[in-house]
């Protein structure tokens, strides 16, 4: 536990600083009404949350009312008839068109979305104010790809280095493994062995610590005040979700299948069977897709929620700008931002625990099958 | 929905599954494995080392019935040792006691028969003297009594009246 009170030092201390910075810029520049400051707290928040093309650390507006960002660019890989590659810092965060071969992308602002357009950079809009142009296939290195790369660096390096520290002393932990094994062990033994089954467990092993590790550390990361959130864009958790989903149907075993459609077994004749697999048989295969798909939306939301509250907590401060709101907005957020650390914790256990689960169903042997049979006629 | 489809980037889709799935595979390799393993060598280690203690112990116990057996045994032999010897030095007491009484009776009996004699040759000495003694006393009486004619003739008489009596 004593990361867990070096994370929460190192965050409060953020917090600290996030609140201060709250507090001490200048509010009159931009929006003088409380309902400016809101809508512009709503925007911060808002894109606080979304995924960008440089790694911002944080921002400033000066006395002449410029807005000035201090970060480090990232690479922007567009494919638009052939390859674009430039530095984000070419983007001037949507200030500027960029040129390469012979297309033109600017980036949008509201979005942070990058678009084609022409050589001054015009954006048209839809009746419901949505950019038209059209998008390039974006595989740039975002914010959050490069956090992936971190943490997925993070990761090898701590327990490559936990495996190596085995070989040379005699399977003895030591330094930070002695934090680390009893989570890998907790994960074997309470979450992989009762859920999947003594005999199977050893091949789901490597994604269940891979995923519980990489969820856990994204969303330490997102805690902290750069504005990373992962683990709360859709697009990360539904990859996560589908490994989850092919690992599932991939490794299914024949009473897998016959559970999903034919859940009734041999205790019914056919002629009943069959008025009521009209019903069944697609409530147990839409089944298959509701499993992994709220595992997906769980993540997010639960991810997301959490910026979104933590975002506006702090936002208070900036909002009310008074002597009650600023102590009340900091301790609120102090507060919840100690529940987020437990939720990063909980939400990365319950994805690893449900996809045990998952897998459990997946390999399910015979007697498991009769078993299981056998409750649910007695139910 | 709509906002959520906005927000998925095919980009980060793919980056996320590409760096994960190499993620898992180089964790696999380098980490999962060897980790769980040498967890597993561990936890096998700790089992056959309790496995052994249990096995020593398991021993130890026996090696103590045996010794306890072993005791038993040797107690009992000493407890028959001793009886024997019991046994043994009593007969030897009792036989030597026989013995001695046989002896001392023997001794007495021979004793006796030796005072017997001794008192019989005594005895016939004793009778030898009283009977010379009696003659002398008898001729010294005779001698005296026989000195008048009186005193023969009274003397006659007696032993005539004596003899009578007889």
């Amino acid at each position: 536990m004593q990361k867990n009170h070096l994370t929460a030092l190192f965050f409060t201390v953020f917090v600290c600083f996030g609140a201060i910075n709250a507090w001490a810029s200048d509010p009159k520049k931009k929006g003088d009404t409380p309902d400016d400051r809101k809508s512009e707290v709503s925007a911060y928040v808002k894109h606080h949350n979304l995924d960008t093309h440089d790694f911002g650390l944080f921002s400033y507006t000066d006395d002449q009312g410029h807005h000035h960002s201090v970060g480090f660019p990232l690479p922007v890989i567009l494919w638009s008839d052939g390859l674009h590659v430039f530095s984000s810092s070419a983007l001037h965060h949507g200030e500027e068109v960029v040129a390469s071969g012979d297309k033109f992308f600017k980036l949008d602002a509201h979005t942070y979305k990058i678009y084609e357009t022409d050589a001054e950079g015009t954006f048209s809009y839809d009746d419901k104010h949505h950019v038209t142009n059209v998008a390039p296939l974006d595989f740039s290195i975002t914010k959050s790809v490069f956090m992936i790369m971190v943490v997925s660096v993070l990761l090898f390096w701590i327990f490559s280095s936990l495996a190596k520290s085995y070989a040379q002393n005699r399977s003895i932990p030591k330094g930070v493994g002695r934090f680390f094994e009893p989570i890998v062990l907790y994960i074997r033994d309470d979450i992989a062995i009762p859920n999947i089954g003594e005999e199977k467990y050893q091949k789901y092993m490597p994604y269940l610590l891979t995923v519980f590790f990489f969820i856990w550390f994204l969303n330490l990361f997102g805690l902290t005040p750069l504005g990373i959130n992962v683990t709360g864009n859709i697009a990360v958790t539904t990859a996560l979700a589908i490994i989850t989903f092919l690992l599932t149907n991939l490794t299914g075993t024949k009473d897998y299948w016959k559970h999903i459609f034919d859940p009734l077994g041999h205790g019914m004749p056919w002629a009943a069977k069959i008025p009521l697999y009209i019903i069944l048989i697609p409530i147990e295969v839409l089944g298959i897709f509701i499993k992994p798909f709220s595992l997906l939306i769980r993540l997010y939301a639960n991810m997301q929620a959490g910026h979104i509250v933590l975002g506006s907590l702090l936002g208070l401060i900036y909002i009310f700008q008074n002597w009650i709101a600023g102590p009340l907005g900091f301790g609120l957020s102090f507060a919840i931002s100690l529940i987020e650390l437990l939720v990063a914790l909980l939400q990365a256990y319950i994805f690893t625990m449900l996809s045990a689960l998952y897998f459990g169903f997946a390999s399910e042997s015979h007697d498991h099958a009769v078993e299981h049979d056998g409750e649910v006629q007695h139910l | 929905m709509e906002k959520l489809l906005g927000e998925f980037s095919v980009g980060l889709f793919f980056w996320q599954t590409l760096l994960f799935v190499a993620l898992i595979l180089l964790l696999k390799k380098f980490a999962w494995k060897p980790i769980l393993d040498a967890v597993n060598e561990r936890e096998q280690g700790i089992k056959d080392a309790l496995d052994s203690a249990e096995q020593a112990k398991q021993e130890m116990a026996n090696l103590q019935a045996d010794n306890e057996k072993l005791l038993k045994e040797a107690r009992a032999e000493r407890d028959a040792m001793i009886k024997e010897a019991r046994d043994i030095k009593n007969k030897m007491i009792n036989d030597a006691k026989e013995e001695a009484k046989g002896e001392a009776d023997k001794m007495v009996a021979q004793a006796q028969a030796a005072i017997e004699s001794e008192k019989k040759a005594a005895i016939a000495d004793l009778k030898n003297q009283v009977a010379s003694l009696s003659l002398e006393i008898a001729e010294k009486v005779v001698r005296e009594n026989l000195s008048s004619d009186d005193k023969q003739q009274k003397l006659v008489k007696n032993l005539l009246d004596d003899s009578s009596l007889n």
